[in-house]
């Protein structure tokens, strides 16, 4: 069984995110990390690798991102959590890319690779789109299972089960399939010191445009179909009144919404 | 005027009260119509007339509710190129939910075209509809543009009033023929297991929202009797839910459902940034929490420091009287 996890890199949201003068995402200058929600991608990976070849089946994980140099530390994280390799597509004509280009540089990398599975996290906690995987799927003629909560796998087909609204849904496709799971699936483990270790001899395949045979007109700031024309901090909200309930909290509480009209 | 298609969402042909606020925002960017995918376009006429649209292009696609969203977003796409043969097609907008941003990430990759997601507002601008989003957990205003083919927008529950605007004439409706592919059958429903309907509005339409959080120790009785009081949804933390208590279908952030109701209450919440990014950007927000300290308060209109199970009762009471 051979996988492929699609992991972003993305400012950590603990920190102080910000745009550049361009209106793109500032990824440079400041501290990032590989996107929690691909965690539990790469999580569901290994889970399901480390069952294939206990059952003797020669199973890979391959992690696969598009970002800048820094990105890479992404793929490095996944590596130590006990991924196999790492495929980093890298070029600066990248920046500014939507997700559109974005879709269009994975799917190239991904014809270059072998797989049986695509994973994908939920959405990424910069962008929160959540449109990669269906672009992706499409792109690629791949079947598409989104939003899975648990996975199952034999050797030809899919089935995942997921949480909606107004039912569980259990869906079932052939292989190779594009699935994209949630934050409810699994518990992701963190990197033992012999998965740091081993992480460093791992191989990182660096890509450029080139390599994939894409022009830099494709992609990047120029490329991308839709243009931010400004962005404005909003003032932190205000915080209004603050009581401290001394028996009468929940009465003052209901005062407050009837002056404000709500009840 | 550039026709605006609205993809309408609904279940058996019962509108969903996001695709009135969609139809209320394509009156102000162009002429509003509606694309209805599925059975029982007939149920939906008349809301869809009542909101302005002039014309309704139908497309039924046997087997629907089999198959996840490529058959809709190959109907979808089919609509789009039918109306371009009736006039210019200035922009389509989709609900923001998990379904609605895959049927638009696929239409983006079939035609081409820019797609915007989660837009809060769309106003008309000179080069088309201009949007505003809300990010990095409300903390930037983004206001961008498409630029390249058919603007393909998704927007957030609660965005707009819905405002009648019933036409002169009734909608033309446009049968629409689509034939779709192998590739759309191949992920299939095979089991629907249904879930239990517990009476309460839909937590992303709701008006108001009543959640609870690892405060409430698991017992959510109190935040359920504060809710019907006000006639509002119940949503919960990722705390309680992962904890077992209540339903993942009603957690409320990053992860779960973005909610912005006129009235967010949080009780026994601390209001992680994870938890913000789904309810920050709600009109009014209140919080009870035992703790001071909690940054929830940072972003609460009213704030009530003290136990949920002695305050929310109280403005139960309070509450039902003033109704009585
Ligand atoms: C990838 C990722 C995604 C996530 N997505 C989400 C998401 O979508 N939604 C979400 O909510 N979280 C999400 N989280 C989790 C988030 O970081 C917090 O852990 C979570 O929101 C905490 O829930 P809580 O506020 O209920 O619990 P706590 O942080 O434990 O807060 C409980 C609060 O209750 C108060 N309290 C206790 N007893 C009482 C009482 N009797 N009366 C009044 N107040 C009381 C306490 O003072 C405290 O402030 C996510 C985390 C990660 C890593
Ligand atoms: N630049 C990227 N490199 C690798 N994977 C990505 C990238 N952007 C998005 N993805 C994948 O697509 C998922 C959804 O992303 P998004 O549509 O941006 O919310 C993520 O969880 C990743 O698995």
């Amino acid at each position: 069984m051979k996988i492929v996890v699609c992991v972003k890199h993305v400012p950590d949201a603990q920190g102080d995110r910000r745009f550049t003068d361009d209106h793109t995402v500032d990824r440079e200058g400041v501290d990032g990390l590989l996107s929690e929600l691909d965690e539990y991608a790469v999580e569901e990976a290994l889970t399901i690798a480390e069952a294939r070849s206990a059952s003797g089946e020669d199973s890979t994980v391959t992690v696969l991102c598009m970002g800048p140099e820094g990105a890479t530390d992404a793929v490095r994280k996944a590596l130590q959590m006990g991924a196999d390799a790492g495929v980093h597509v890298c070029d600066d004509a990248l920046a500014g890319s939507d997700a559109l280009a974005t879709s269009k540089v994975l799917a190239a990398a991904l014809r270059t690779l072998e797989f049986d599975l695509v994973l994908t996290g939920m959405a990424s906690t910069d962008g929160l789109m959540s449109v990669v995987p269906a672009m992706l799927a499409q792109r690629l003629g791949l079947p598409q299972v989104t939003l899975a909560g648990k996975v199952e796998l034999d050797g030809t087909t899919v089935r995942i089960e997921r949480d909606g609204d107004s039912a569980t849904e259990v869906i079932e496709a052939p292989l190779p399939a594009l699935v994209s799971v949630t934050d409810q699936i699994n518990d992701p483990r963190y990197p033992s010191f012999k998965g740091i270790m081993a992480a460093k001899k791992k191989p990182v395949n660096t890509l450029s445009l080139a390599d994939l045979g894409l022009s830099p007109d494709d992609v990047g700031l120029s490329a991308a179909w839709s243009v931010v024309e400004a962005v404005a901090a909003r003032p932190p909200r205000q915080a209004g009144q603050r009581i401290t309930d001394e028996g009468d909290g929940g009465t003052r509480l209901v005062e407050f919404l009837a002056g404000a009209k709500i009840v | 005027m550039a026709q605006i298609l609205v993809l309408v969402d609904h279940v058996d042909g019962t509108v969903r009260k996001t695709t009135t606020e969609l139809l209320t925002l394509a009156a102000r960017l162009g002429t509003p119509a509606a694309v209805f995918i599925g059975a029982h376009a007939d149920a939906a006429l008349g809301v869809l007339t009542e909101f302005g649209a002039s014309t309704v292009y139908t497309v039924d696609v046997p087997g629907l509710g089999e198959y996840l969203v490529v058959p809709k977003a190959e109907a979808l796409a089919a609509a789009v190129t039918a109306a371009g043969a009736q006039g210019e097609v200035g922009g389509v907008l989709i609900s923001s939910t998990p379904e609605g941003k895959e049927v638009a990430a696929r239409l983006a990759v079939t035609l081409d075209s820019g797609l915007i997601t989660d837009a809060v507002d769309v106003q008309a601008g000179e080069g088309g509809p201009v949007t505003t989003q809300s990010v990095f957990a409300a903390g930037y205003a983004v206001t961008a543009r498409v630029t390249h083919g058919v603007p393909i927008i998704t927007v957030k529950p609660n965005s707009a009033e819905p405002v009648p605007a019933p036409g002169a004439e009734p909608p033309s409706v446009v049968p629409v023929a689509v034939t779709v592919s192998e590739l759309a059958h191949a992920a299939t429903i095979i089991e629907r297991k249904p879930k239990a309907k517990t009476g309460r509005p839909d937590l992303t339409e709701a008006a108001i929202v009543v959640s609870g959080g690892r405060g409430t120790g698991g017992d959510f009785a109190p935040v359920e009797a504060f809710a019907d009081s006000l006639g509002a949804a119940v949503g919960a933390s990722r705390a309680a839910v992962d904890a077992g208590w209540y339903p993942h279908s009603n957690q409320v952030g990053q992860t779960g459902k973005q909610v912005s109701p006129q009235l967010y209450v949080a009780c026994g919440i601390s209001g992680a940034i994870q938890h913000r990014a789904g309810m920050q950007t709600s009109k009014t927000i209140v919080a009870i929490n035992k703790d001071p300290e909690a940054p929830i308060f940072e972003l609460a209109d009213f704030g009530v420091v003290g136990d949920l199970f002695a305050v929310l009762p109280q403005a139960t009471g309070e509450v039902t009287k003033r109704k009585g």
